[in-house]
């Protein structure tokens, strides 16, 4: 048999007794053991199985039949040692989420997305050529010379100032904040009536690029000077 | 017309039992796993719907379950997908460009030239891997525009927002350094208004511009750096910063709730 420590034998026995003088003197087991469970929320039916009664029930006391004889109130032979609450051992969600299985909900959708991009892809492509233009002479310099368009903005912006705050500073700055925008953007909220400035500030921001992109793909000629498309015609190679 | 009918049932009993026997056979059941929909018997059953994932390669990408909102297209207009499904796109049209192409500035021209004109869905391919890069840069700039007004980069997320923006940045490096390979009119000054804005980076901005170009000026060493740096390099890190980015979704708690 296996040693049962000395603290745990000495607790056993006060309940033993503790159990023997309820039995005795009153009749309210179970109020003795919710109160010894001091505000745990621990069912008075576990904690009464934990408290052996020194004396066996009646009905057990005339006939014992069994082969293993319990000691505890209904016959039982274990004990309650401890409760586990179960958010300690295992993350528990007090809320329920609504979940669907991926397969089919999402793997159908993302097939489609994918089937229609790529339909997309191959009919646009069937119809609007890749550009090829004459083969790469230095020297000859189109007029206007325009980089691709996702860079126009910056083109654009080497019309306004030195080429090292556009080309370099201006960007450099964007890009920073858009890296650090989690790390700058302390509301806690994701709710759009609760950020009302990250949403204006970022909406700034996007629009500035793009404003600035379709001038310079669409509003800029010869000599990269301002034209109006429905005037000049277009320069603008994708 | 009976006897028609009896040979069309027989044909198509032939049919059914042939199917069955592969579906049954040993090298079929070592290809599809338990759970998967090709195996033999699959059942659409709620135990079958999880194993459909737990037991293949997608287990690498998605969970079993998601979040009901999550597959909601209003919700992620799917486009962080349609970026990664465009990434995919635009290597098996690049691998299929690579068979015919040598970066060289004698050839490059010469073997778009050749590509579009003497090889068997050269033009069509070419075409799709130009629309699908430009589409693919528009699909990323939408999907960060996404991510930013549904405040996706909240916590647990900051750092799955930088990775994005580091794609982001990568996607405009593919597509800038893919640009120059055709060695048209298009491509040289393109890249020349390009690199030139770079060349005025503070205090080491020559040297900047002399690493990207390989020389002074754009030439062959150019073509052949840019090359390496297209088909090889930027995608090499890209798939790296991919496999992070999709990671940490799942780790952070799939996507963000809804609003």
């Amino acid at each position: 048999m296996t040693e049962i420590p000395e603290h745990l034998r000495k607790r056993a026995e006060e309940a033993r007794a503790k159990a023997a003088a309820a039995k005795g003197g009153g009749d309210a087991p179970a109020a003795e053991g919710t109160s010894g469970g001091s505000g745990e929320k621990v069912p008075a039916g576990l904690l009464d199985r934990g408290t052996p009664a020194s004396t066996p029930p009646e009905g057990a006391a005339v006939v014992p039949t069994g082969p293993a004889q319990g000691s505890g109130p209904d016959g039982h032979n274990q004990r309650l040692l401890t409760v586990v609450k179960s958010g300690s051992i295992q993350d528990t969600k007090s809320t329920p989420v609504d979940k669907v299985h991926v397969w089919p909900h999402l793997l159908v959708a993302e097939f489609l997305a994918a089937i229609i991009i790529t339909l997309f892809t191959t009919l646009f492509s069937i119809f609007v050529n890749a550009p090829l233009l004459e083969m790469a002479d230095f020297n000859k310099t189109p007029n206007p010379s325009k980089a691709p368009w996702y860079f126009l903005g910056l083109q654009e912006l080497l019309t306004m100032f030195h080429p090292m705050v556009a080309g370099v500073t201006i960007p450099g700055i964007g890009l920073f904040l858009l890296v650090m925008a989690p790390y700058i953007d302390k509301n806690p909220s994701r709710k759009p009536e609760d950020r009302k400035f990250a949403v204006c500030l970022m909406t700034v921001h996007l629009m500035f690029w793009s404003v600035l992109v379709m001038i310079g793909s669409f509003f800029r000629g010869p000599g990269f000077n301002f034209v109006f498309p429905w005037n000049s015609g277009l320069f603008f190679e994708l | 017309m009976a006897d028609d009918n009896g040979k069309k049932l027989a044909l198509q009993e032939r049919m059914g039992q042939m199917g069955d026997q592969m579906k049954g056979s040993q090298a079929w059941a070592s290809i599809f796993r338990p759970g998967s929909i090709f195996r033999k018997g699959y059942s659409d059953n709620p135990r079958n719907r999880s194993y459909v994932i737990m037991n293949s390669v997608l287990y690498h990408l998605h969970p079993v379950k998601v979040k009901r909102h999550a597959v909601k297209v209003s919700y992620t207009l799917c486009l962080g997908g349609l970026s990664f499904f465009l990434f995919i796109l635009l290597t098996v049209t690049g691998i299929f460009l690579m068979f015919f192409y040598r970066p060289t500035a004698a050839q490059a021209w010469d073997d778009i030239q050749a590509l579009q004109t003497a090889v068997g869905f050269g033009l069509i391919v070419r075409n799709m891997h130009r629309w699908a890069a430009h589409l693919m840069v528009l699909s990323v700039f939408l999907h960060m525009a996404r991510v930013f007004y549904h405040g996706a980069y909240k916590p647990p997320r900051e750092f799955n927002w930088v990775i994005g923006v580091m794609l982001l940045q990568l996607t405009l490096l593919l597509s800038f350094t893919g640009y120059l390979l055709p060695w048209d009119q298009l491509a040289l000054w393109a890249v020349t208004v390009g690199t030139n804005m770079m060349g005025f980076t503070p205090v080491f901005g020559s040297q900047v511009r002399f690493v990207l170009l390989g020389g002074v000026e754009i030439g062959t060493d150019t073509l052949l750096r840019w090359y390496v740096l297209h088909v090889l390099m930027l995608p090499f890190v890209t798939v790296i910063f991919l496999a992070i980015h999709f990671w940490r979704v799942r780790k952070d708690g799939g996507i963000s709730g809804p609003l």
